[in-house]
């Protein structure tokens, strides 16, 4: 883990990366990265994030300033800028249920090539996927999820980078922090390696590759 | 009583206590208000909680603890939170007991249409189509209605949100369950006859020698 400056860590994401951003409806997203991007105007992003939360708040600033072309999400209907940007084929945007877009990331961080899922089956989900029969029961065949970069919001963040998180907004981190090449970690509070108890860790310091520094 | 309030009520006497369940936005969250305080309920907020309590108090909110709709609430004593993997493990795997969701239709089979509407409203199926995948019991709380148009129709016209029927539907005219897959008027509401449910259902229903009155 090496600790930056908010400006250093963006300046590495190109225009047009793959992106994925911790946080549900913007609590647990990692704020000062987003207002980072959108001040280095990072465009053409391809981004995977739960939802895309509500104008002026988390990932919802990236389409405030119409920095994503493309959007992996479960949920869009809270932001209407969204809404409009896909209406107006400005943004492609691929929807899929909670469970499998959780789960595509995890496989895509565990070494898997997907998962078996009976979510969607017999829906339009299923268009296009290959069906597997297992034991009589029918799943979709639900391939991994990575991207370049995964931008995390901890709570807790020791000198190493070992990361907790607080209630609701851990959703999505700790599971993006294992999917993607490079990972960027925001944190509420950076504290003594000791602090966060070795029971208590829930993303390993050897995931983190960058912490932005307070400041 | 208005319409949401009965079917809120309605639902409240599915859940007993130890039982996990999720309560999905709008008529289904009112859900929670109806539950009598003798029964021990575990409800799942699924970005990441059980225990969900109740909205804190003026300026007690916490930024990091909300529910699925961003909406600041409390944890009760004894909650945990959990990531996302873990969240839908619990709604996919048949850990949670129940789910109370919204719909846009359910037809003659039980199949339930609530995520979309082509053309018009594209919002995504969130958690939804995991949660009627996989909710040990799934509970559709709705109006019978909508602007003179029965919900309750032959065949889904909309995109479904699953091939696995539901449980049971709760309206503000009567409670349908789908025995032997097909639609089935278990209760009518407190003034509502079996006639003006009928005449207000899209579908064809089986009506049992007895239909109770639903008790709210």
């Amino acid at each position: 883990m090496r600790a930056v400056s908010v400006e250093e860590a963006v300046a590495m994401i190109p225009a047009g990366a793959s992106v994925m951003v911790g946080g549900f409806m913007g609590v647990g997203t990692p704020e000062r990265l987003l207002d980072e991007v959108v001040r280095q105007q990072k465009s053409r992003l391809s981004l995977i994030s739960n939802d895309a939360a509500v104008p002026g708040k988390g990932v919802g600033k990236l389409f405030d300033a119409t920095l994503v072309s493309r959007l992996t999400a479960s949920h869009i209907g809270l932001n209407p800028k969204a809404q409009q940007q896909m209406l107006a084929n400005q943004l492609a945007v691929d929807l899929v249920p909670q469970g499998t877009f959780v789960e595509r990331i995890r496989a895509g961080g565990c070494g898997l090539g997907g998962v078996l899922t009976p979510t969607g089956v017999g829906t339009s989900v299923a268009e296009g996927k290959r069906q597997v029969e297992v034991n009589g029961a029918t799943y979709l065949l639900e391939t991994a999820l990575r991207a370049q970069f995964a931008l995390v919001h901890a709570f807790l963040a020791d000198y190493l980078g070992n990361l907790t998180y607080a209630l609701t907004a851990r959703n999505f981190n700790p599971v993006m922090a294992m999917a993607a090449d490079t990972v960027i970690v925001t944190a509420e509070h950076i504290v003594p390696v000791g602090v966060i108890a070795p029971d208590h860790v829930v993303t390993p310091a050897p995931l983190v590759d960058y912490l932005i520094t307070n400041g | 009583m208005d319409a949401q309030t009965i079917i809120a009520r309605r639902v409240a006497r599915e859940l007993h206590t130890g039982d996990l369940v999720n309560l999905g936005i709008g008529i289904p969250t009112l859900v929670a208000n109806y539950v009598p305080p003798e029964l021990k309920v575990f409800f799942q907020s699924e970005n990441g909680l059980i225990g969900t309590g109740p909205m804190p108090e003026q300026g007690m909110a916490h930024p990091l603890l909300t529910d699925a709709g961003g909406r600041p609430i409390s944890a009760l004593p004894g909650a945990c939170t959990f990531d996302s993997a873990m969240s839908f493990g619990l709604i996919r795997g048949g850990h949670v007991d129940v789910t109370v969701l919204g719909g846009l239709q359910v037809d003659a089979h039980g199949y339930l249409a609530n995520w979309m509407i082509p053309g018009k409203m594209v919002p995504g199926m969130g958690g939804a189509m995991d949660l009627v995948s996989g909710a040990k019991r799934v509970i559709v709380a709705m109006q019978h209605a909508a602007k003179g148009k029965s919900k309750i129709v032959a065949k889904c016209t909309l995109p479904l949100t699953s091939t696995r029927p539901v449980s049971l539907v709760v309206t503000d005219m009567a409670v349908i369950a789908f025995p032997d897959g097909k639609a089935t008027l278990m209760e009518t509401a407190p003034g509502v006859s079996i006639a003006e449910v009928i005449a207000v259902t899209e579908a064809e229903i089986v009506i049992p020698d007895t239909v109770p009155e639903m008790k709210i």
